[in-house]
């Protein structure tokens, strides 16, 4: 395999996407103004410690903003009959998950870290050397886990973006729910633990808090290590899951 | 070395064979066409060759370079035209030719020089910068010819290029292609359109049924075919076709005092056909001697083969 021609394929794809993906509608709504309203939902207007549930609510936004990009690719594609053309390119399909993953992240990241910035403003967490390593990797590993997480989500896909973008929401509802941002891990036991343990929103949560000053439940190497292997199985997945239809002719 | 050498091709959807064992070579320089009914399996072929769909058997070389061991290296020596112009409608035009320049690894200042170039070569130079959705199909062709040439491939391959388009774009089209082809370009060609392939290519390939049933220049196709000769009169009034059958018109067929005769003997027909002129009295206005066209032999090959 020529490693210049796959570099150079993920950053094409992913200026691709950036040109053309960051601006869609759908991003707006599923990554922006979702994230928001669900900020107005549970968290203004009632008794909460904001500084206990600011770790869960940035973790939250970096999750919705980072997969908003990713169901929208392939489908939009396939329907503009674009996706068998950059087939033709000098690209795979490897290649074209990682620019369209690299894309999602990058969305995620300006997001998040205008989130963070903010957040910092107001509510000022102690600087220690385990929040100055911890941040940038958590905020890399994160966006990249999610972002994948995204595309593996519009990778069953056919030529209709509506179909995935519902599929999308019907899977990132239910994880922001069983991921420690409402119920801090801590208090959970028994089976709720444990399926709370499934969902690699979980990890970015508790690293968030070991962060930010909070305290985790789980070691920080840890939460690192589950975002790592979550995003290699969804950049896996999702690859076979495209070359299965691919080999289809689909 | 060719420029394209494709070994035993063979793709299954399911239970159903697309393509059948399909082998052939394209020389370099050769404008090369593929024929074939609806459903034949020319753009599954298509489809393989270019590296979009792997084969469940046979390979492809593209300028010496194997798909299947090394497809980005065979994929940089190819530009491929589809037949809708799949480009992207939120880009402009010359957007859209520098995206596909950078998948190809050209440096910025060549994108630009190339895509400006281009741009005005194609007609399109005064509306670079508008974005693409606000073009016509024909337009948006151009726009896509742009994106596959941008690279200057070596081997071009066009899937039903012209189909549906305006008169210019399609002459706009073939003109180009026909001068990258005199450049040097190996060109690959799929049509419905028999007398473009029978104008442009130096040899043509036919497919039915997944499987090639000739495979030869257009010259050669047709004199395969004598039987298919024809002699094309048209009478000062209308004559029944009936009058004229002979040992020597295989067919007959015409509308009003329009008829055609086909023959392997054109003499004998042309015997055949001055006898009922003079026992009726009629006046012929034209008279044609028409030598089989692609399409006759088109006609008769994919019959041949259901």
């Amino acid at each position: 395999m020529n490693l210049k021609i796959v570099v150079r394929g993920v950053m094409a794809t992913a200026v691709k996407d950036i040109k053309i993906y960051y601006k869609k509608p759908p991003v707006f709504i599923f990554g922006l103004i979702l994230p928001t309203f669900l900020f107005f939902a549970f968290f203004v207007g009632r008794q909460l410690d904001m500084e206990k549930y600011y770790p869960g609510f940035l973790a939250m936004a970096l999750f919705f903003t980072a997969s908003s990009v990713g169901p929208l690719i392939i489908p939009w594609e396939k329907q503009a009959g674009t996706f068998e053309r950059l087939l033709s390119l000098p690209v795979s399909i490897p290649i074209l998950v990682l620019g369209d993953t690299i894309a999602g992240a990058g969305f995620g990241l300006i997001i998040s870290l205008v989130i963070f910035a903010a957040g910092a403003l107001l509510l000022p967490f102690p600087i220690t050397l385990m929040a100055v390593v911890a941040i940038p990797l958590l905020f890399i590993l994160g966006n990249l886990c999610f972002a994948a997480l995204g595309v593996l989500l519009s990778s069953p896909a056919g030529p209709v973006p509506s179909n995935i973008m519902m599929l999308a929401a019907l899977v990132r509802f239910p994880l922001i729910f069983i991921s420690g941002i409402f119920v801090p891990l801590a208090e959970m036991t028994g089976t709720a633990r444990i399926v709370t343990m499934l969902s690699p929103l979980t990890y970015l949560v508790d690293g968030f808090n070991h962060a930010l000053g909070n305290g985790g439940a789980l070691p920080l190497v840890l939460d690192l290590l589950m975002l790592m292997i979550f995003t290699v199985v969804f950049l896996l997945t999702a690859n076979y899951i495209l070359k299965r239809k691919s080999l289809k002719g689909l | 070395m060719p420029a394209i050498e494709a070994n035993g091709l063979t793709k299954l959807f399911g239970e159903f064979k697309a393509v059948d064992d399909v082998s052939f070579e394209v020389p370099k320089g050769q404008f090369f066409g593929l024929l074939g009914p609806n459903g034949a399996g020319k753009t599954t072929t298509i489809r393989m060759m270019i590296g979009v769909l792997r084969p469940d058997q046979g390979n492809v070389r593209i300028m010496g370079v194997s798909m299947d061991r090394e497809p980005l290296l065979a994929k940089e020596k190819l530009g491929v035209i589809p037949e809708i112009g799949n480009v992207y409608p939120d880009l402009t035009a010359r957007e859209n030719l520098e995206l596909f320049g950078r998948f190809y690894g050209l440096t910025k200042r060549t994108r630009m020089e190339r895509a400006s170039a281009l741009l005005e070569e194609l007609g399109l130079g005064a509306r670079s910068d508008e974005k693409i959705k606000r073009f016509s199909k024909g337009m948006k062709q151009r726009v896509s010819i742009g994106c596959a040439i941008i690279h200057q491939p070596q081997v071009l391959f066009l899937d039903e290029p012209t189909e549906g388009l305006d008169v210019q774009s399609r002459r706009m089209i073939v003109e180009k292609v026909n001068g990258m082809n005199k450049a040097g370009c190996t060109v690959v060609l799929t049509t419905h359109n028999i007398e473009e392939a029978n104008r442009l290519c130096h040899r043509v390939c036919i497919i039915n049924h997944g499987k090639i049933v000739a495979l030869d220049t257009p010259e050669r196709l047709r004199s395969t075919f004598e039987g298919a000769r024809s002699v094309e009169v048209t009478f000062d009034r209308v004559v029944e076709c009936g009058l004229f059958f002979d040992q020597c018109i295989t067919r007959a067929e015409g509308e009003g005092n329009k008829l055609r005769f086909y023959t392997s003997d054109p003499d004998e027909a042309m015997n055949k056909i001055m006898q009922v002129r003079d026992d009726l009295g009629l006046t012929i206005i034209s008279l044609n001697t028409l030598a089989p066209s692609l399409e006759d032999v088109f006609v008769k090959l994919t019959e041949m083969s259901a």
